[in-house]
């Protein structure tokens, strides 16, 4: 009868190549459980289609889940796309295509159940697609979601696999998906203890997945596999409320339940015989409830023995959803060594996301140890100059859309221009304050007012981007805990790169020795023939150029707003202070004291990055009492006082 | 004549260097003490240690007739016990008069409330108009300290001193700058001082230590190297060779 | 004794007569009084100035007088504001809550009161309980000890702490920036109880008086921010007078020395900075009812920063110059920044004081600090010296 039908259709359409390449007859041989399938049914036509391994079959998979198979009133399965009235069809098989009226076809649309079930065929057909892209999908759907039906097809298609990563993958993925569903429990209980190593998302996810429990309430203990039994005497009032919710005692009534049993009972102004003036007193108010229960108007109260009595005769436990023991044991097992590993894995990400915060703070607060060790000078101004630069390395952006080379312009670009700006500044203002200190802090803060307005004025209050270049907008990804960006890693290596030059510049050159003497004892050095104006000022320059190249840096992975400078500019006080004037390893370590400090904190309470603020403020003000001179401090006379 | 302070084996250092090395001097009251020694020798780092100023790093300072301790107690506790100090450098407080710079000085409660609230003092303008007329400042007393001269800047600084009624005053170079009669007029400031109190003098000028006609002590890295009269000490053969260097 | 120490100090007098005059002159013309020169936003913005001026002197006594450039003091000005509008917003929403509540069929318990309160407050935070900190914001007379003593006891510890390790100058000015900002992290959080960065508002609702109009209401309060600056001067004048002010002024020259003289330089300085604090817990106290809103934004380090350049526009050293500065600077910033000051057109650029006033500030600031240390006050020093060459 099918084949009958079958060749009618081949003629009217026109395509006598009815021959094994073909799929619509292994269709129309399913054509009752393709048309109206059910979870029960389908498999049958299903098996037959993983059994032909047609190609097209694939593709038709792939339509009947999405609801873009139609059925023609004659039986014929098409592909198609419903557009107004009409009906664009591609045939199956040939790929032949039409319009036609809508009219004469049926759309199939199979429910959840069955959609998950073609799907599931759909992966063996995938897991050996040879587009190789395919193949990844298909592994990738399985380990977002796994069922037992596809353990089978997927360790099958282990073996025929020709892409070494892939492979592996595919290998990895099985073990998961065997830890859940593998038929023999010792399969599963050493798939399961191949998991106490790996660190990943996803095999956490399959150990918790196996420990899903769900908690419960009853009179006794019941049959399956209890995960604990739960204490809840500590607190009568949740453990009756649980109580309620599963039916198993009558609730009590609530204060709003009680104020309106009150407000329904008003009987002449008086309520359970009380005056209503008289209830804002809880007492007389339970006194009026009382009254009211005697009489039977309201509900009763639930007494704390009632309730103590009623959670006393209960048990209350947590069931786990699987129900081999030995499998959940395994899995509590290998889930704690996981948690170990995974914890040291937070510390050493913590470790490290200290350690390149602290490079930047190393970054934002070295100029200004230079030009505070130097010359005394606290330039508030810092923190603009760290803006300046950032904005800078906009600009060149604007001019130069290359992002590498861009960036590698902006660095040169910005020292010279926050160098300019910081001789310009000490030029103007600081030489004339060199006696005041205080006043320079003010001059300086001044000249942050002016900058900061000026940059608002000319950029605008919106924050600008300053992008990076493709090869450091990636993360080093050590493995699902622990990943680092690159940027952070570039700023490492810049704070590692300043550090050397600082050091080579004041240990190894004529500039840094005129500077250190200048340091020492400026009246001494300027009797030496040391010119202290041009010392002061390159100094200056230099702390400000080390400013400015801080700002693209940390512009690179923060906004670039007018107000970025004053983010920093307290962090970098903290860490000239806590490390100790005029020296670069104390400068080192006060941005590795308040860059470690910091995410210490954070590790206690990582929700609040604003109280872990607070806290290093007040942990470097009690330090300074320890150590009022900073970690490194210069002793004796050099020290002054 | 009794020991008013007493320095034993002190020892300081900055920074690997030893300032002051196993010191010991014993200070009587009354008495005028002449401490002369080269440059470097730890003259005003001695100072330093008695005031408070700087810690040693050993050794025992024990202070008057109870032998109290001065170790451990800062610059102001150590004011209060009676050692009053004049610098290298005058420094009175340039901003305000003569008066208040005397006022600020006399010996009287030194907490803030007690200035607060006892303003009038019994007897204030007479020690203020002695002890001006000792320094020969009387007719200053309203101008500014900043507007003297520096001999009359030292001179305010002893009265300070004075005012502070210690009994032990230490006194740095306070000859340095003067003209030979504003020296005279000093010398005989601190000789008047020193029939009822200890003064020690830190004094490079030999003459002017001469003038003094008291015992010396002279100091050389960090230690006493002779004490004795001045004639004993210029004779001393190594106090020659420190002077004469070799 | 009084008497003695006005007659000895000549400014005082003629200060508080130029108070009792500007006093007198803003009360005829103010609304209240039936004249119309005076708007109440204006006659606010007045009494909010001298409030400035009561904090600003403070600063110049801590600073002026004494060489502490506190870069805090303004934080002590909010927690003043913090405290009494504590107390403000509490016993207002309570007579809202009370009022809204007695229309119900039952009379509320005071746990029901409490709870309504507590969400009509910290709703924003999401929130109803009562933090600890707002144990005693129903009592005015502890609301208001706490404006003085919050201040007071904070600047006590942090000031112990730092002049006890000997922390001087610009280190000492970091520290105290660095507490501001740790103060104004603390307010920021939702956490600490004090609705976080939404503050707290409403508070120009003067429990009790909602009979009586803003614009009496606003002359009540410039009245008092005007007696709390006359009174706030005395007492500053006072300390600083005499030998208690001779110290004070010879530990900002020379701290060593006064040691040397005996002097527990620690003391003094804890005294001074301690008191100040307190008197800029009661300027803020008194500001913030009339600025009806306090957000933690107010005590962020800058707003401190600013008060030092009032004091130092103004000049320092000499407490009518801080009076001057604060006057001069606040007045102009609202007057430029409000949109009143018409803009200059230079046709090709139209300069904007909204967004030029800033850059004005800065460089003024810049100029004083360079040219004038003396600031606006340094121009009477001037008078004096023409009368003494005509004589």
């Amino acid at each position: 009868m099918h084949r009958l039908l079958i060749a009618c259709v081949m003629l009217f359409i026109g395509i006598c190549t009815a021959n094994a390449q073909s799929l619509q007859p292994i269709l129309q041989e399913h054509a009752e459980e393709i048309a109206k399938p059910s979870r029960r049914t389908v498999s049958v036509a299903l098996d037959a289609l993983v059994a032909s391994a047609l190609p097209q079959a694939t593709e038709f998979l792939e339509e009947w889940t999405d609801k873009g198979v139609w059925q023609r009133d004659d039986g014929v399965f098409v592909l198609g796309a419903e557009d107004g009235d009409t009906l664009a069809w591609r045939d199956i098989d040939t790929g032949q295509t039409g319009d036609s009226p809508k009219d004469g076809f049926t759309q199939l649309k199979p429910n959840g159940g069955v959609r998950r079930l073609i799907g599931t065929a759909l992966v063996q057909f995938q897991l050996s697609d040879p587009n190789i892209t395919s193949r990844e999908n298909a592994v990738a759907a399985i380990a977002r979601r796994s069922e037992a039906a596809q353990l089978a097809p997927l360790l099958a298609s282990i073996e025929g696999e020709t892409d070494e990563a892939l492979k592996a993958r595919k290998i990895q993925v099985a073990n998961y998906v065997s830890a859940r569903f593998a038929p023999e429990t010792a399969d599963r209980i050493s798939a399961i203890e191949s998991l106490a190593t790996d660190t990943s998302v996803e095999a956490r996810a399959v150990l918790n997945q196996i420990l899903t429990k769900s908690s419960g309430v009853a009179l006794s203990l019941p049959e399956g596999n209890i995960a604990t039994i739960r204490d809840l005497s500590a607190d009568t009032q949740a453990a009756y409320a649980e109580l309620v919710e599963a039916d198993l005692a009558p609730s009590a009534p609530s204060p709003r339940d009680i104020r309106q049993a009150l407000e329904d009972n008003i009987d002449g102004g008086r309520i359970g015989g009380l005056p209503i003036a008289q209830l804002s007193d809880p007492a007389q108010r339970a006194v009026a409830y009382a009254a009211l229960a005697q009489s039977g108007l309201a509900p009763p109260l639930i007494t704390t023995e009632q309730i103590e009595a009623a959670v006393g005769n209960h048990v209350f436990y947590e069931i786990y959803a699987e129900d081999d023991p030995e499998v959940t044991d395994a899995a509590a097992k290998a889930l704690s060594s996981v948690q170990g590993r995974v914890g040291a894995a937070q510390f050493a990400d913590l470790t490290l996301d200290a350690l390149s915060l602290a490079s930047i703070f190393f970054l934002a607060a070295i100029g200004l140890a230079i030009t505070f060790g130097v010359m005394g000078v606290i330039n508030m101004a810092h923190g603009e100059f760290i803006m300046m630069g950032a904005y800078t390395g906009y600009v060149v952006q604007l001019f130069i859309p290359n992002y590498t080379l861009s960036i590698l312009v902006a660095l040169p670009v910005a020292f010279a221009v926050t160098f300019a700006a910081g001789v310009a500044m000490e030029r103007l203002v600081i030489r004339w304050l060199y006696d005041r200190p205080l006043e320079t802090l003010l001059a300086t803060f001044g000249i942050s007012i002016i900058l900061q307005q000026l940059a608002k004025n000319i950029f605008g209050t919106q924050a600008r981007p300053l992008t990076s270049p493709d090869w450091l907008a990636g993360a080093w990804v050590l493995n699902d805990v622990i990943q680092i960006s690159y940027i952070r890693i570039a700023i490492f290596g810049l704070a590692l790169i300043f550090l050397c030059l600082i050091l080579y510049i004041l240990k190894r050159t004529r500039l840094g020795l005129e500077v250190r003497a200048v340091t020492q004892n400026p009246g001494m050095a300027s009797s030496m023939g040391i010119n202290p104006d041009r010392i002061n000022m390159l100094t200056f320059g230099l702390g400000s150029g080390i400013a400015g190249i801080a700002g693209v840096a940390i512009g690179l992975y923060a906004k670039v707003t007018s107000e970025m400078g004053a983010d920093y500019i307290v962090q970098s006080f903290m860490t000239v202070v806590v490390g100790g004037v005029g020296n670069v390893w104390g400068t080192l370590a006060g941005a590795a004291l308040v860059g470690f400090g910091q995410k210490g904190i954070e590790w206690f309470n990582p929700s609040n990055t604003l109280a872990a603020q607070t806290y290093m403020i007040l942990f470097v003000i009690l330090f300074i009492q320890f150590r009022p001179k900073g970690i490194v401090a210069l002793k004796g006379r050099a020290a002054g006082d | 004549m009794s020991t008013l302070l007493e320095v034993s084996g002190v020892s300081v250092s900055f920074d690997g260097f030893r300032a002051i090395n196993n010191l010991s001097i014993q200070i009587a009251e009354p008495e005028m003490r002449a401490v002369i020694g080269p440059n470097g020798a730890g003259k005003t780092t001695f100072m330093d240690i008695v005031t408070g100023k700087t810690r040693p790093d050993e050794g025992r300072i024990t202070w008057g007739d109870r032998s109290i301790s001065l170790i451990g107690m800062n610059e102001s506790q150590i004011a209060q016990e009676g050692i009053g100090r004049k610098f290298q450098k005058p420094t009175v407080f340039e901003a305000q008069t003569v008066r208040e710079n005397i006022v600020m000085a006399l010996k009287n409660p030194r907490g803030p409330f007690d200035l607060l609230f006892k303003r009038r003092m019994s007897g204030l303008e007479d020690r203020v108009r002695g002890i001006s007329d000792e320094i020969g400042l009387t007719d200053a007393l309203d101008q500014t300290s900043g507007a003297l001269s520096h001999g009359q800047k030292q001179w305010l600084e002893i009265g300070m001193l004075l005012a502070q009624d210690p009994r032990l005053l230490l006194v740095d170079e306070p000859a340095a700058g003067m003209t030979p009669a504003e020296r005279e007029h000093t010398t005989d400031l601190l000789v008047r001082a020193a029939k009822t109190r200890a003064v020690v003098v830190v004094e490079h000028d030999m003459e002017f230590v001469r003038r003094l006609n008291c015992k010396v002590t002279c100091l050389h890295q960090g230690s006493v190297l002779a004490e004795g009269s001045l004639d004993h000490v210029t004779k001393n053969q190594d106090v020659i060779d420190v002077y004469l260097g070799r | 004794m009084n008497n003695s120490f006005i007659s000895r100090n000549p400014s005082v007098m003629w200060f508080l007569l130029c108070l009792a005059v500007f006093t007198f002159a803003v009360t005829l013309l103010s609304e209240a009084s039936g004249a119309t020169f005076i708007s109440t936003s204006f006659l606010k913005t007045l009494g909010k100035t001298l409030c400035l001026c009561l904090v600003a002197v403070a600063m110049d006594v801590v600073w002026g007088y004494c060489g502490i450039l506190s870069l805090g003091h303004f934080a002590f000005f909010g927690i003043g504001g913090y405290a009494i509008g504590m107390w403000l917003m509490y016993e207002r929403t309570r007579e809202i809550v009370e009022t809204s509540m007695s229309a119900n069929v039952l009379p509320p318990t005071p746990d029901e009161i409490t709870t309504a309160i507590g969400s009509q407050i910290f709703g924003v935070v999401g929130g109803s309980e009562f933090p600890a900190i707002w144990a005693f914001s129903h009592s005015l007379t502890l609301q208001l000890l706490a404006v003085v003593l919050v201040p007071g006891l904070l600047a006590l510890v942090f000031g112990w702490l730092a002049f006890r390790s000997r922390v001087t100058g610009v280190y000492l000015s970091i520290l105290t920036q660095a507490m501001t900002l740790a103060l104004s992290l603390y307010f920021f959080q939702n956490d600490t109880g004090l609705r976080g960065n939404n503050g707290l508002s409403g508070l120009q609702n003067i429990p009790g008086l909602s009979d009586v109009s803003q614009a009496t209401l606003s002359l009540w309060f410039f009245w008092a921010s005007a007696v709390a600056l006359g009174l706030g001067y005395v007492l500053f004048a006072w300390i600083t007078a005499g030998k208690l002010g001779s110290v004070i002024r010879a530990v900002r020259d020379n701290e060593a020395r006064v040691r040397f003289l005996g002097y527990h330089v620690e003391s003094y300085k804890l005294f001074v900075f301690t008191i100040t604090a307190m008197v800029a817990g009661i300027a803020g106290a008194l500001y913030y009812p009339q600025a009806g809103i306090i957000n933690p934004a107010e005590i962020t380090p800058i707003a401190s920063i600013y008060l030092a350049v009032w004091v130092a526009i103004g000049g320092r050293g000499r407490l009518y110059g801080a009076v001057l500065g604060a006057a001069a600077v606040s007045l102009m910033s609202s007057w430029f920044t409000g949109g009143s000051a018409q803009d200059i057109n230079l046709g090709f650029y139209v300069v904007k004081w909204t967004d030029w006033w800033l850059v004005l500030l800065g460089a003024t600031f810049v100029a004083v600090t360079l040219f004038f240390p003396k600031g606006i006050g340094g121009l009477f020093d001037l008078l004096p010296r023409k009368k003494g060459e005509n004589a």
